[in-house]
């Protein structure tokens, strides 16, 4: 680390001279700006189908309304056999504004176009992103080792809903049967421990907390040996939002697993929760907790806003990580497992 | 933040940099290349378009500048555009006459707008103001209780009862006026912009207690989804500004261009940090100096003349320009640079700096920096002037001085060798070395931009020792001491 403190303090130091040296020395040199008419202040008047505000019916592919508009025009499109460069526009436009991403948008466009659409644009299209998504094990492991107790840890960035899914997932554990012990590891938010107790209270699970700021491996220790002495089946395991650019945060957030996995606790599931609303830095996100916390699996929340949580698709290809839970709504029981099938189709039935 | 973006249009601009003339398919290549890095910004789509367009007709109608390369002037017109649709000029908050001033925040979960609340009622406070926050929060369970703890760190007093949103509203406001507190912040609830229940609740409470101000929080990491956002708030709720948040992140932070480009008022704040203190105004041309890679120079050089003594600096400038810089010139330095804030904060805002080495420097600790003071000061007089006579067991009682070890001293011992050296070349007309060559070029397209007035305009053209052409091929690595770690 050090290393880096002597670049950038002579850095920073010439940086500034050299500022200085320049301020004295500088001639006025104005160059003479071009003649532009100023933009109105409004850049884009032009909207894409704004899904109407009446309540929409409970199927996914209701609740999926927003994300099923986009692909509206897609649908209407009847292309057949080879495609026309009007109609390869229109699927990019499509998978762009689904927050898809460049590069595999492009993926898809040269597949598209090297092997036509011979069943129509929608079926070509609809095969492409399933086989995209993948197969993958979708399934949340809590068979842990004889003695042990299953431990399944949720990470991610800020605000992404972190403590809120644990509390649904809590809410259909403790349904299904199982003893559920909620670890309070966020120290960080203030009153995050606070939200967690709210949802240990609605959904009858046991909770362990410490104080704000204590170390949140020692939470997650405790809420296991809790566990443990209890008998109970499963910890679900809160962290605190972090930078996925810090490396000292992903660092802590390493260690928070390693004392998790240590016995009598296992840790069986690592789930990155992501909003569906995040652009392309979701695959950052994934892969820097991919390398910190051995993430198994994804977690896409607030589904049911107007975002399309493309970026599914990208993170699939790219890192093939799985979706496991999509959260579309805010009630306790709204977080349902994760069907590419149904996922794509919602987005693509005519 | 929008490194990826500066990336980019670096690469352009070296690639038009290459060539003598502008040609239309040139351009197109160049439009072409601003596109996809605005894509990948996560700017949406029709905004992409329409800042395409603008940026062309820039350049359409201008003849080619004899004193720009074309490279350059795709750039200016780049960086102009920017400026522009990121707000032109900041809006200035004005204070109701009758007080208290009322803003409210509204923006989808997860924005920040609790966090945000707090931090602007600092911002207040700092301005002078007697802030009040009124928590109208009351869907997430928890949060009304973490603006509380917010407010009692930052000293200002937060309103709630368990009541209703609006009633909340409607009485914490009255509440403020009571006790005669100038500046009212209303948090609200998160909602997911298709909710009509909560656009209703957030609409009611606008309509009870009638906002001057009406900021939608936004998070820099929203992809195409943030023009939905913006313009489903914007009908409901007539919005004032947009704050934007988590800035810190590596999102490239298109989000902040749709949602301008969208509803077409100004970005007023910024935040880049958990920490209350990480948020300040929006500066659109600072801003878009970043977004092309050229640094934010200015607040750097406002704040190392606010807070560097000219003295110090000056006389050892002399000293590293003359090739004789010491261990406890460079003490000095230090000690100027660190009054200027954490060095992560710092780096940010240099130019040339890649990802990885912002990066890294983030992640530096302060305290690394106290044991170089401490190793340093562990050594004799004539040890500072002539690192060259420290050997073995010099090494071995330094470190126990400083309570270091051997490999600290070592290291420290080294890396100011190269410094030296460093040093050396620039005195001797050398090109710079590592990260400083990137500043030429930076330099160049500032003044390309006419954004600085003041600052390193001249740099580029005939400053003895950096020219362009030599900075830019000559960015061989020094010993690896720059090269970034590994990616994880």
């Amino acid at each position: 680390m050090i290393t880096y403190v002597l670049i950038v303090a002579a850095t920073l130091v010439v940086a500034v001279i050299i500022g200085r040296r320049v301020v004295r020395r500088r001639s006025q040199r104005v160059l003479a700006a071009p003649a532009h008419t100023p933009l109105p202040a409004v850049l884009v008047e032009e909207a894409t189908a704004r899904p109407d505000l009446v309540a929409v019916d409970d199927s996914l592919s209701g609740r999926l309304g927003a994300s099923r508009g986009v692909f509206d025009r897609v649908r209407s499109s009847s292309g057949r056999g080879s495609l026309t460069s009007e109609q390869i526009e229109l699927v990019e436009e499509v998978l762009l504004r689904s927050d898809v991403g460049v590069t595999t948008t492009q993926q898809i466009l040269s597949h598209l176009k090297t092997h036509g659409a011979p069943d129509g644009l929608v079926v070509a299209l609809r095969s492409q992103l399933l086989a995209l998504l993948g197969a993958g094990d979708r399934t949340l492991n809590a068979s842990a080792d004889a003695d042990r107790v299953a431990v399944w840890l949720f990470v991610g960035v800020n605000g992404v809903g972190k403590t809120t899914t644990i509390g649904k997932v809590a809410a259909s554990q403790v349904s299904s049967g199982r003893s559920v012990v909620l670890a309070a590891g966020d120290t960080f938010r203030a009153a995050a421990a606070d939200q967690l107790t709210m949802w240990a209270e609605r959904t009858g699970a046991d909770i362990v907390r410490g104080a704000e700021g204590s170390d949140p491996g020692a939470v997650i220790h405790d809420a296991i040996g809790r566990a443990h002495a209890r008998g109970a089946n499963l910890v679900l395991a809160d962290t605190a939002g972090r930078r996925h650019t810090s490396t000292n945060l992903l660092d802590e957030l390493s260690k928070v697993r390693r004392v998790a996995d240590r016995t009598p606790g296992q840790v069986l599931e690592t789930i990155l929760v992501l909003d569906a609303t995040t652009g392309q830095n979701a695959v950052s996100q994934a892969r820097e907790f991919l390398a910190a916390a051995n993430v198994t699996g994804l977690a896409l929340t607030k589904l049911d806003g107007t975002a399309r949580g493309g970026i599914v698709v990208a993170l699939a290809q790219e890192f093939g990580l799985p979706v496991k839970l999509v959260g579309v709504g805010e009630g306790v029981t709204d977080l349902r497992p994760f069907d590419p099938v149904e996922f794509v189709d919602a987005l693509l039935e005519a | 933040m929008f490194d990826a973006l500066s990336d980019r249009l670096e690469r352009i601009g070296q690639n038009l940099r290459s060539r003598g003339r502008l040609s239309p398919a040139d351009l197109d290549s160049a439009l072409g290349e601003v596109r996809t890095a605005l894509l990948e910004a996560d700017v949406e789509l029709s905004v992409v378009r329409a800042f395409i367009e603008a940026v062309k007709a820039r350049l359409d109608g201008v003849a080619l500048s004899q004193s720009l390369s074309p490279g350059q002037q795709v750039i200016k017109a780049v960086h102009e555009q920017l400026i522009e649709v990121l707000g032109g000029t900041s809006l200035k908050v004005t204070y109701a006459t009758h007080p208290p001033t009322v803003i409210l925040l509204a923006g989808l979960q997860g924005a920040g707008k609790t966090t945000t609340a707090a931090k602007l009622a600092r911002w207040f406070k700092q301005q002078g103001r007697q802030p009040y926050l009124i928590a109208a929060d009351l869907q997430r369970p928890a949060a009304v209780e973490q603006l509380r703890v917010l407010g009692s760190q930052i000293g200002v007093d937060v309103f709630s009862a368990p009541t209703d949103p609006v009633s909340v509203a409607r009485d914490g406001l009255a509440e403020a006026t009571r006790i005669g507190r100038d500046v009212v912040i209303i948090d609200t609830a998160g909602r997911l912009s298709i909710d009509e229940a909560l656009m209703a609740e957030v609409k009611a409470v606008s309509g009870a207690t009638t906002p001057h101000y009406t900021f939608l929080v936004i998070d820099a990491m929203t992809g195409q989804d943030a023009v939905q956002t913006a313009r489903a708030f914007h009908d409901t709720l007539e919005l004032s500004g947009l704050i934007v948040t988590k800035l810190d992140y590596d999102a490239r932070g298109g989000a902040v261009l749709s949602a301008r480009g969208v509803v077409g008022r100004p970005v007023v704040f910024a935040s880049d940090g958990e920490k209350l203190e990480n948020f300040d105004l929006f500066h659109p041309d600072r801003m878009a100096s970043r977004i092309l890679g050229m640094g934010d120079i200015m607040t750097l050089i406002e704040e190392a003349e606010r807070t560097m003594d000219k003295d110090v600096v000056a006389d050892a400038a002399g000293r590293m320009m003359s090739g004789q810089f010491t261990l406890d010139d460079f003490l000095s330095q230090l000690n100027q640079v660190r009054k200027m804030g954490s060095l992560g904060g710092l780096m940010k805002m240099m130019p040339g700096m890649t990802k990885d080495i912002r990066k890294a420097a983030d992640n530096i600790d302060d305290r690394d920096l106290n044991r170089v003071e401490a190793i340093i000061k562990s050594m004799t007089k004539a040890e500072r002037t002539n690192p060259t006579i420290i050997d073995g067991s010099r090494r071995t009682r330094i470190a126990k001085g400083s309570g270091t070890n051997v490999a600290a001293v070592n290291q420290l011992l080294n890396q100011f060798k190269e410094m030296q050296k460093m040093m050396k070349q620039m005195a001797g007309g050398g090109a710079l070395p590592g990260p400083l060559a990137k500043l030429a070029p930076m330099a160049a397209r500032a003044q390309a931009s006419g954004q600085l007035p003041s600052g390193l305009g001249g740099l580029g053209g005939p400053a003895p020792f950096v020219s362009p052409a030599k900075g830019g091929s000559k960015k061989k690595k020094k010993g690896g001491r720059v090269t970034p770690p590994k990616n994880r």
